[in-house]
C-alpha cells in the first residue's frame, strides 16, 4: 500500500497468472480498460495490479494461452452475520469519498427469494396427450395492445361474414419476448444497430429506451418500441411516428424512484444529436414526469402522445414494481395504456446507486400475479397487455411469467450476456471492457454488430425452441393457452401468503 | 481470388492475429513454444502487423495484388504471381535479400527477417485446412477472407 489510501488492498479480485503459460504477449494490456495489467520496463514481462480489477474478465477471455485466472480475492474479514464484507467495504469506500456509491447492472443481493426457482412447471402425464414440437405446429405468436370485449360481425352480400368490430393496433411478435429498453448512451451504437437488425430478423422488438432514435436505425421501425421518458430525450414528432409501439417510462425496477443521469463523457456527437442535447453536457432525467402528477395527468400523456402518432400504434406504460403495483396497474390501464410493462427490483441498468437497487422494489414474481389478478378481478384485462421484466434469465423464467399472467417478457441482462457482458457491475464508469456501456471508439468498435446480432438471433431461437418444448410437455400448442394459466405452475417451499400472492398451489396439490 | 481483408471498425487492436499468424508458421505449431522460443531464438515473424492510430487499428498483411510491384523488383524469381492460385508466392530458397521488394511494396507489407537475408510475407495459410490463421483467431471477425 505504499502511498496508497490504507484500505486499497481490500479489494475484491485477484488476478493470478500462470507463469509457465503466460508468454507475455500483452494482449491482456490491450484489453483491460481499468490498466489493471502493465508492462514492467525494468522487469521486461507484463505485471498486474490486483486493486484496479474489476472483475470483468475480458483478460481471461482474450488470453491467447489461458494463463490468467479471475478470482475472488481469498483475504476474509472475521465472520460476522451482521456485518458482511459488502457493508464493510461500502463504510471504507463512503469514509474515503462522501459520496453514493454507484452500481450497474442488477440487484446481486441474495436475501431476496426468486420466485422462479420456487415455481415448478407442469406436464402431460396419460389423461392428456403431450405434444411433440418438432412434429405438430406450435404457436408462439404474440400481439400486445387492448383486446376488443366481444367480436361482432355482419354478413356481406354473398352471405361471408365480416368483422363489424373495431380493432385497436397491437404489435405483432413472433416470440413472447423483446428486448428492453437500454438507451443509446448508456450502450453505443453498435449494440443498438445489432438488437435493431435482431429484432427484425426474428420478428420481435427492442426498446430505444430514453436515449431518442438515431436516425439510421429509422429503417428498423417495425420492430422498434420508442421510449419517451422523464428527460424527453430524443424525442420529436419523427421519433414518436417512427416505431410500432411508443412506451413512457415511469419507473426503471433497477431504481424505483429516481431519475438518471448519463454523464457528459458519454455524450459524444452522435449521442448529441440523437438525444438533442449538447455535446458533453450530463444528460439528467429528473425522478418524476413532471407532466405526471396522477393518473389523470398520465392519461392526458398518453392520449397526446397517441394523438401525435393518429393512433396508429399502442402506447405502452412502464413502472417499477413497488407497493401497491396492481392499484397503480388498474389505474395505468384506465388511464388508456395499451400496455403495462412491469419491472421487478432484479432489472438491470447503467447506473443506480446501490442502496436503491438493493433495497427498493418488489420482486417481478410477485408483482406481476398481482396485477394480472387485480386487472381480471376488475374485468378490464383486455384493454392492456402486460409486459414483465426484471431478472428473466432462461426460457424457464419465460414460460413462468407467462403462466402467472404476463403477454410477454422484456430481457436485457439476459441480451448483454450474450454478447460478452460478465456482470462485473461497472457501467456507471463508462469503461465497459467489452464494448457494450460504452461510447469511448476504441472500446465501442469491441462489439461488431455483425458478430452481437447474430448471438441475439441464437439466444432467442434457443429461448423459442425450449418453450415449444415445455409449451407441448404440457399438452399445449399454443402460447395463448398458457397465459395467466396458473394450474400448471406448482410452489416448492413458499408460505401461504406468498402462494396466494402467486395464485398458485404447493406442489403435490 | 478470395483475400484478406481487414476491417478497421471493427479491428479491436488485440493482436491475436499476429500471435495466430505466428503459431501457423512455426515449426511447433504451440503458440508458447513458437513465441518464447522460436521467435527469439530463430527470428520467427508474424506476416501480419496491427497498425495503431488512436483508436483507429488495422492488422495489415500482403495484399497479394493483381499486379504485384514486388514480382517486378525481384532480382532472383523468388516472388512470383501464381496464375492458379492468384497468390503471389515466395520462395524462401531463392531469395537473395536485396530488399528489392521491401521498397516496392506500397503497402509495406513485406518484412525483413529478424535474423536472416530472407524476407517474412504472408502465404494466405495456403496449406492450413481451416484457411488463414489470422481469419480464423480474430475475436472480432475484422479479418475476413472473401471474394470481393
Amino acid at each position: 500500500m505504499l502511498f496508497q489510501p490504507i484500505n486499497r488492498n481490500y479489494h475484491d479480485f485477484s488476478i493470478v497468472r500462470d507463469k509457465d503459460a503466460c508468454i507475455n504477449c500483452k494482449v491482456c494490456i490491450r484489453q483491460c480498460a481499468y490498466e489493471a495489467h502493465y508492462w514492467d520496463e525494468s522487469r521486461q514481462k507484463v505485471m498486474h495490479d490486483n486493486a484496479k480489477c474489476v472483475g470483468c474478465h475480458r483478460c481471461e477471455a482474450l488470453c491467447p494461452t489461458s494463463a490468467l485466472l479471475i478470482q475472488k480475492k481469498k483475504s476474509d474479514f472475521k465472520d460476522n452475520a451482521l456485518w458482511k464484507p459488502e457493508f464493510i467495504k461500502y463504510i471504507y469506500k463512503q469514509a474515503d469519498t462522501g459520496g453514493v456509491l454507484l452500481t450497474g447492472m442488477g440487484s446481486p443481493v441474495g436475501n431476496i427469494p426468486v420466485y422462479w426457482d420456487k415455481l415448478l412447471l407442469d406436464a402431460s402425464q396419460v389423461t392428456n396427450p403431450s405434444i411433440d414440437p418438432l412434429r405438430e405446429p406450435m404457436e408462439l405468436k404474440t400481439f400486445l395492445g387492448a383486446k376488443p370485449v366481444k367480436l361482432e360481425f355482419t354478413k356481406t352480400k354473398d352471405g361471408s361474414p365480416k368483422l363489424k368490430t373495431k380493432l385497436t393496433p397491437n404489435i405483432e411478435l413472433n416470440y413472447p419476448l423483446m428486448f428492453s429498453a437500454m438507451s443509446f448512451g448508456s450502450i453505443n451504437f453498435n449494440l443498438h444497430i445489432a438488437m435493431a437488425r435482431a429484432a427484425t430478423e426474428l420478428g420481435i422488438c427492442y426498446n430505444t429506451g430514453e436515449g431518442g432514435l438515431h436516425k439510421t436505425l429509422y429503417q428498423y421501425g417495425k420492430n422498434t418500441i420508442v421510449q419517451v421518458a422523464s428527460g424527453r430525450f430524443g424525442v420529436h414528432r419523427d421519433f414518436l411516428n417512427a416505431g410500432a409501439g411508443i412506451e413512457i417510462k415511469v419507473g426503471q425496477g433497477a431504481k424505483p424512484g429516481i431519475g438518471g443521469h448519463l454523464p457528459g463523457e458519454k455524450i459524444n456527437e452522435m449521442v448529441s444529436v440523437t438525444r438533442m442535447v449538447p455535446l458533453g453536457s450530463d444528460a439528467i432525467s429528473p425522478a418524476p414526469h413532471h407532466d405526471i402528477y396522477s393518473i389523470e395527468d398520465l392519461h392526458q400523456l398518453i392520449f397526446a402522445l397517441k394523438e401525435a402518432s393518429e393512433y396508429r400504434v399502442p402506447v405502452s406504460v412502464k413502472i417499477a414494481a413497488v407497493h401497491n403495483v396492481a392499484a397503480i396497474a388498474s389505474g395505468i390501464v384506465r388511464a388508456g395504456a395499451d400496455i403495462v410493462a412491469i419491472d421487478g427490483m432484479r432489472g438491470g441498468t447503467g447506473a443506480a446507486p446501490g442502496m436503491i437497487r438493493d433495497n427498493v422494489g418488489i420482486p417481478i414474481e410477485l408483482a406481476l400475479a398481482q396485477v394480472d389478478q387485480r386487472l381480471r378481478d376488475e374485468g378490464i384485462r383486455n384493454r392492456a397487455s402486460i409486459v414483465a421484466a426484471g431478472g428473466i434469465r432462461c426460457s424457464a423464467d419465460v414460460v413462468k411469467a407467462i403462466a402467472l399472467g404476463a403477454d410477454a417478457v422484456y430481457f436485457a441482462t439476459a441480451a448483454l450476456l450474450a454478447v460478452g457482458c460478465t456482470l462485473c457491475g461497472k457501467c456507471y464508469t463508462g469503461k465497459c471492457s467489452w464494448g457494450i456501456a460504452t461510447n469511448d471508439a476504441k472500446l465501442a468498435k469491441r462489439q461488431n454488430p455483425d458478430v452481437a446480432a447474430k448471438k441475439l438471433v441464437n439466444l432467442v431461437h434457443a429461448w423459442g425452441h425450449e418453450i415449444e418444448e415445455m409449451l407441448g410437455g404440457m399438452g399445449l400448442n399454443s402460447i395463448e393457452s398458457l397465459r395467466g394459466n396458473r394450474d400448471k405452475l406448482r410452489a416448492v417451499g413458499l408460505s401461504d401468503t406468498e402462494m396466494d400472492i402467486l395464485g398458485v398451489k404447493h406442489a403435490g396439490r | 481470388m478470395k483475400r484478406v481483408y481487414p476491417n478497421k471498425d471493427y479491428c479491436i487492436g488485440c493482436h491475436i492475429c499476429e500471435l495466430a499468424c505466428l503459431t501457423a508458421h512455426s515449426k511447433s505449431k504451440d503458440l508458447i513454444l513458437a513465441y518464447t522460443v522460436e521467435r527469439t531464438g530463430e527470428g520467427l515473424s508474424s506476416c501480419k502487423h496491427v497498425h495503431e492510430g488512436g483508436p483507429t487499428c488495422v492488422a495489415l498483411s500482403c495484399r497479394h495484388c493483381d499486379e504485384p510491384s514486388c514480382v517486378a523488383a525481384c532480382i532472383s524469381g523468388a516472388l512470383q504471381k501464381d496464375p492458379e492460385s492468384g497468390r503471389t508466392t515466395y520462395d524462401r530458397e531463392k531469395c537473395v535479400g536485396c530488399w528489392s521488394c521491401l521498397m516496392a511494396c506500397p503497402f509495406g507489407a513485406i518484412a525483413r527477417h529478424p535474423l536472416e537475408n530472407k524476407i517474412v510475407k504472408c502465404d494466405l495459410c495456403f496449406d492450413r485446412p481451416g484457411g488463414p490463421a489470422c481469419v480464423a483467431a480474430c475475436p472480432n471477425q475484422a479479418l475476413k477472407q472473401e471474394e470481393r
